[in-house]
């Protein structure tokens, strides 16, 4: 019997979640031994062209890692979901949006205003910004376009299962290989690649349900190794993120910011941790909670690091542009 | 009849390059244009994020260089603050960083630009991998590579938690240091990279400087024709440095023409904009922008390997200073303006972080617990910068009284180098297609090798990393008729 046949793509990504596939080591090899790979941009010379050759659905398993910033990794979330029988939305920017998705805060025109004037270095007499199509002298150039909204895959083509993380560990994505090599697959739509609790679960540091009165961020204070970061006022996101990660970041002593996405039954993560940090808070009244975490700056960023495309907020409304435009359904 | 010849998207990079060159009537190179698909603007979208979760943020920026944003925005975010960080702590962030060098120059010369050069130019592509040097260089060499990339990655999990995108440095100093058994570790790591680096080289020696034809492919006209001003971070006896230093401007005669602290960056330095594609052009603004066109009154500059060893008067570590010296003694003297010349400084380079990597782990200071400085200033404005191995980079923040970021603005390894990199392969390529050659797939693979030898990493350039395609040339004639189709098999 022929071997299933796997692809790897990245679309708008690092690159981290190629290289955390390589940090398998020598068990990239049980990979290849147990799949042919037939497209690994990152590894291999495998034709674009090939990929639109390959009969519908012959990919048995593709494991998609970026989020669609353009007109080019739209074409190719298509593409491959075409080819393919099961597709992985793998690491966080293909789950959620992950870090690039807070350009949703802001629209092309901002961003494009932002890099190719406002920035001090550069230097545009003729005000120039990147056209999909420009004439120079010798012929025509083209350049994908780049879309006002970052979107998951999930909100661009039909997804089947999602391993987070950014990136997601080693270990966790050998789990999610094993799973798929056995067949022995969830229900359609769910998460793999991950555990069913928090990131607290996970963590060392000790949970005492201290209260605080206000709080601290992280280089105002050297952080107790033995005691919850939360309880010791720095906001940390582990109370509102899925476990699975073996809680890294506070093995460097510094506090969880969510990559892993929400837990199993929460929606939205940042509404969620936002209950979890106001649950630490010794106050008398409502108002006092509030006035504690109005005090908390850049919640966006903080609560919304790694969601803000998958979040029930999923972008910020700016009048009088065509931001909506691209605006897909949500179906996620 | 006019002719285009597509290259899109160009391989073994990490990221996505695409390169259109006219021909003339004749069949000649009229031009070629380098073209870099993708945006995601992270200067925008940082706007309103705290200084203090920069390293945590701009690490994302690229997987495969985390540590290098990593330490560019501690230190801007140190600058930002005003707080001096103590000598321990910028001790761990050497470490890891020239751990982190070992690392990446090893993926490079190994898995990106060696196969070239291990395998040969006109091999087949199917060989021209890291399977194929495998092959060649034996599976022995082949483990100790992967080991290699595995010990440095180890060294970023130990002190900043993950093997990717680590999370140690903040403004002040480290979240973190070294324990007894960690140190122990540490030092095996240490020893064994200077092993491997020690290995590196006599790999280099053995298969392309003992191989005349590669050496005359280095000093050839094909990727020896642009004279360029060079750029790097030097130490106070400029000797290259990857953490620390002021940057060093060297002209195309290898004369200094300026040296600068980071802070002052905006004085020196601006970015030329093109509208056919998403990736600006930084040039020296004492020289000014002239197109592009090299030559002592060009604003052009190269960084990364090459350009760093030319900006420098040597290497801080005896073993890496000695491969220097006969580098330059081999080619003429300095500055070396050869592009493939790249490749020979990047595995001088690995030799030096080897070296510091382990002069670090045996400093009596590395496992200090005074790692924190905690700022106590009014937050403002800072530039961090650092080498990232494929050029110098440069963060810069502006915030207000709250650490709230109002202004950033990010120039990245790569971007130094994309006029030099088009230049490079417009240069290649006339020497390369002229009328009557047949153009094959060989010799457009030498056309990406004048690319190649930057280690252009588009992730960071771009701020994006899109998939890298497979090599797919077209080409049409004046009326876009598709005459020629050609592809890597």
């Amino acid at each position: 019997m022929s071997k299933p046949k796997l692809a790897i793509n990245w679309a708008a990504s690092c690159g981290g979640c190629d290289m955390a596939i390589l940090e398998l080591q020598e068990k990239i090899l049980d990979v290849a031994g147990a799949f042919e790979i037939v497209f690994w941009p990152a590894a291999m010379d495998v034709k674009h062209k090939d990929v639109e050759a390959m009969e519908d659905k012959s990919i048995d398993v593709c494991l998609f890692n970026g989020a669609i910033r353009s007109s080019e990794n739209e074409h190719m979330a298509k593409l491959l979901r075409k080819k393919s029988k099961v597709l992985v939305a793998f690491g966080s920017c293909a789950h959620e949006g992950c870090i690039p998705g807070l350009a949703n805060l802001s629209n092309k025109k901002e961003v494009f205003d932002y890099v190719y004037k406002e920035t001090p270095s550069t230097d545009n007499p003729n005000n120039h910004r990147p056209q999909t199509e420009y004439t120079v002298n010798e012929g025509t150039l083209k350049i994908p376009s780049f879309y006002d909204t970052v979107k998951t895959l999930g909100q661009t083509v039909e997804v089947d299962y999602y391993v987070p993380g950014c990136p997601p560990v080693a270990e966790q994505i050998w789990s999610a290989v094993e799973a798929i090599m056995s067949g022995n697959l969830p229900e359609k739509g769910s998460v793999v690649g991950a555990f069913s609790r928090t990131v607290c679960h996970e963590c060392e540091h000790k949970k005492e349900e201290k209260k605080i009165k206000k709080f601290v961020r992280p280089h105002e204070i050297e952080a107790d190794w033995e005691v919850c970061l939360l309880e010791q006022g720095i906001i940390c996101c582990g109370p509102a993120t899925r476990s699975g990660c073996g809680a890294q970041c506070l093995k460097a002593n510094m506090p969880c910011r969510g990559c892993y996405g929400p837990p199993p039954g929460v929606k939205d993560q940042g509404a969620k941790l936002l209950s979890a940090v106001a649950s630490v808070i010794d106050a008398d009244s409502e108002e006092e909670i509030e006035r504690i975490i109005d005090d908390i700056p850049d919640p966006i960023g903080t609560f919304y690091r790694f969601g803000l495309p998958h979040s029930t907020l999923r972008r910020k409304i700016i009048k009088d542009d065509k931001t909506n435009n691209d605006r897909p359904d949500n179906k996620t | 009849m006019t002719k285009r010849i597509t290259i899109d998207p160009i391989t073994r990079l990490e990221g996505h390059g695409k390169i259109e060159i006219f021909l003339d009537d004749d069949g000649n190179v009229d031009n070629a244009y380098f073209l870099v698909p993708e945006l995601r603007g992270f200067e925008r979208f940082c706007v309103g994020r705290l200084v203090e979760e920069m390293p945590r943020i701009t690490t994302r920026i690229c997987g495969v260089c985390p540590e290098a944003h990593h330490m560019a925005s501690a230190k801007a975010a140190d600058a930002v603050y005003g707080v001096t960080i103590p000598s321990a702590a910028k001790k761990l962030r050497e470490l890891i960083y020239s751990a982190f060098y070992v690392g990446d120059h090893t993926t490079h010369f190994y898995i990106l630009g060696g196969p070239d050069f291990v395998m040969g130019p006109d091999s087949p592509p199917a060989e021209r991998n890291i399977l194929g040097v495998i092959g060649k260089v034996g599976l022995e060499l082949g483990k100790k590579v992967i080991k290699q990339r595995a010990i440095s990655h180890e060294v970023s999990a130990m002190l900043g938690g993950r093997q990717i995108h680590l999370v140690c440095a903040m403004p002040g100093g480290m979240s973190k240091g070294l324990d007894k058994k960690e140190h122990e570790r540490l030092k095996e790591i240490a020893n064994e990279s200077v092993e491997f680096a020690k290995l590196t080289l006599k790999v280099f020696e053995d298969i392309v400087l003992k191989n005349s034809e590669y050496v005359d492919l280095i000093k050839g006209d094909i990727y020896n024709n642009i004279k360029t001003n060079y750029m790097g971070l030097v130490d106070e006896n400029n000797k290259v440095n990857f953490y620390d230093g002021e940057i060093r401007v060297t002209d195309p005669e290898g004369q200094e023409y300026v040296r600068f602290k980071p802070k002052d960056y905006l004085k020196h330095i601006a970015e030329h904009v093109e509208p056919w594609t998403y990736l600006k052009f930084p040039y020296l603004k004492g020289k000014g922008w002239k197109g592009f066109v090299d030559g002592n009154d060009s604003g052009i500059y190269r960084a990364a390997p090459l350009g760093r060893l030319n900006a420098s008067d040597g290497m801080a570590t005896p073993l890496a200073q000695a491969e220097y010296e006969r580098m330059y003694d081999t080619l003429g003297g300095k500055p070396v303006h050869a592009t493939l010349a790249t490749h020979w400084a990047r595995v001088i380079e690995l030799m030096y972080a080897a070296e510091r990597l382990l002069e670090l782990s045996q400093d009596p200071e590395i496992t200090s617990k005074e790692i924190r400085t905690i700022p106590t200033s009014e937050p403002g404005e800072g530039v961090g910068v650092v080498e990232a191995p494929r050029g110098t980079l440069y963060h810069h923040y502006v915030t207000d009284e709250k650490g709230i970021l109002k202004k950033v603005n990010l120039i990245v390894g790569t971007t130094n180098n994309h006029a030099a990199i088009s230049m490079s392969i417009k240069e290649a390529a006339k020497r390369l297609i002229k009328k009557g050659v047949v153009v094959t797939e060989g010799l457009l693979n030498k056309v990406e090798m004048a690319f190649r030898a930057y280690d252009p990493c588009f992730a960071c350039a771009t701020h994006s990393l899109p998939g890298e395609m497979p090599l797919v040339v077209d080409i049409y004639d004046k009326d876009r008729n598709l005459i020629k189709h050609l592809k890597q098999d």
